[in-house]
């Protein structure tokens, strides 16, 4: 049972680490982003998981049923993934701008032309 | 028993996904993965019961991030140079992360469980009162809008303040003047 029980939370760090992963290995600015994302969303999955009940139903109340999943990780995470928009577009905003001023997203050209300057 | 299945599905294919993404160079490839696995994650939401989650990942998070991506992608090119580098630190940093995240897990409660320490006290008690105090079936929509209102109006400041970030950074166009700023060009 206790694999059963934490597979959930296992898949979501395994997840979590490949997002990880792309944001400190990759070296193209854009795919940093994506990889932040992927981390984001695999944390909106581990909160999700969290909140549900067996034999739940979303908490949307009606007559006969009285056994809800929990409301509140749902709406904290409709925040996040507002907020996590808010914050991608302005990451993809520095990337463009990063392109413009060095001709360049690749991390390493950018530190090359910041030494030989 | 068909939530379990779908659930370890879904699961296995967001990984797949995931790891898809982390090979590929071509960044319009590597953004189609990530609207995948944004689409998969909606479907493990409805799975789970978070049915707002649902709507609101399918728009914002396949839609809105995949397009702001494609946009991204049109201005700077789709092209990603190859890590030319074994990437051995980031491989052992994140393998000890991940570690010590697993050994976090063991203690958490199983998943599914009613009994979980988080099922105990606000969550009852906003399923409970919202009809009486607010009086409207959605408790999501409840909570977001009147108990955690505060937390909503902070959540348009932040989005405010990105829109300010985003027109300040490309919006408001100083003209390109020739070898201006670092001379990179």
């Amino acid at each position: 049972m206790t694999i059963a029980g934490l597979y959930n939370y296992w898949i979501v760090i395994l997840l979590m680490m490949t997002g990880f992963y792309v944001v400190i290995a990759s070296g193209n600015l854009v795919k940093k982003i994506i990889g932040l994302n992927l981390f984001q969303a695999s944390v909106f999955i581990l909160y999700i998981s969290l909140g549900k009940i067996a034999d739940g139903h979303a908490p949307i109340l009606q007559a006969g049923i009285s056994n809800y999943s929990n409301p509140l990780p749902h709406v904290l995470i409709l925040t996040a993934i507002v907020v996590g928009v808010a914050t991608t577009s302005l990451g993809l905003a520095l990337v463009v701008r990063i392109r413009e001023a060095y001709d360049t997203v690749e991390e390493d050209e950018i530190h090359d032309q910041d030494e030989s300057m | 028993m068909l939530i379990e299945v779908v659930n370890v599905v879904i699961l296995a294919l967001l990984a797949v996904t995931a790891l898809a993404a982390v090979r590929l160079n071509d960044l319009f490839a590597v953004t189609m993965m990530f609207g995948i696995y944004s689409l998969l994650a909606t479907i493990m939401f409805v799975v789970l019961d978070a049915i707002d989650v649902a709507f609101t990942e399918a728009a914002v998070g396949v839609g809105i991030s995949t397009v702001l991506m494609l946009g991204t992608i049109g201005l700077v090119g789709r092209r990603a140079r190859k890590v030319s580098h074994r990437p051995i630190l980031p491989l052992i940093v994140v393998i000890i992360t991940g570690a010590a995240l697993v050994y976090g897990t063991l203690d958490m409660p199983r998943f599914t469980d009613p009994t979980a320490p988080v099922h105990q006290h606000l969550g009852p008690y906003f399923l409970n009162e919202s009809p009486d105090q607010i009086g409207i079936p959605n408790v999501v929509t409840s909570i977001l809008a009147s108990y955690r209102g505060y937390d909503t109006l902070g959540e348009l400041a932040v989005i405010f303040t990105a829109g300010i970030g985003v027109l300040g950074l490309l919006g408001l166009r100083r003209r390109k003047r020739p070898g201006h700023e670092g001379g990179a060009r």
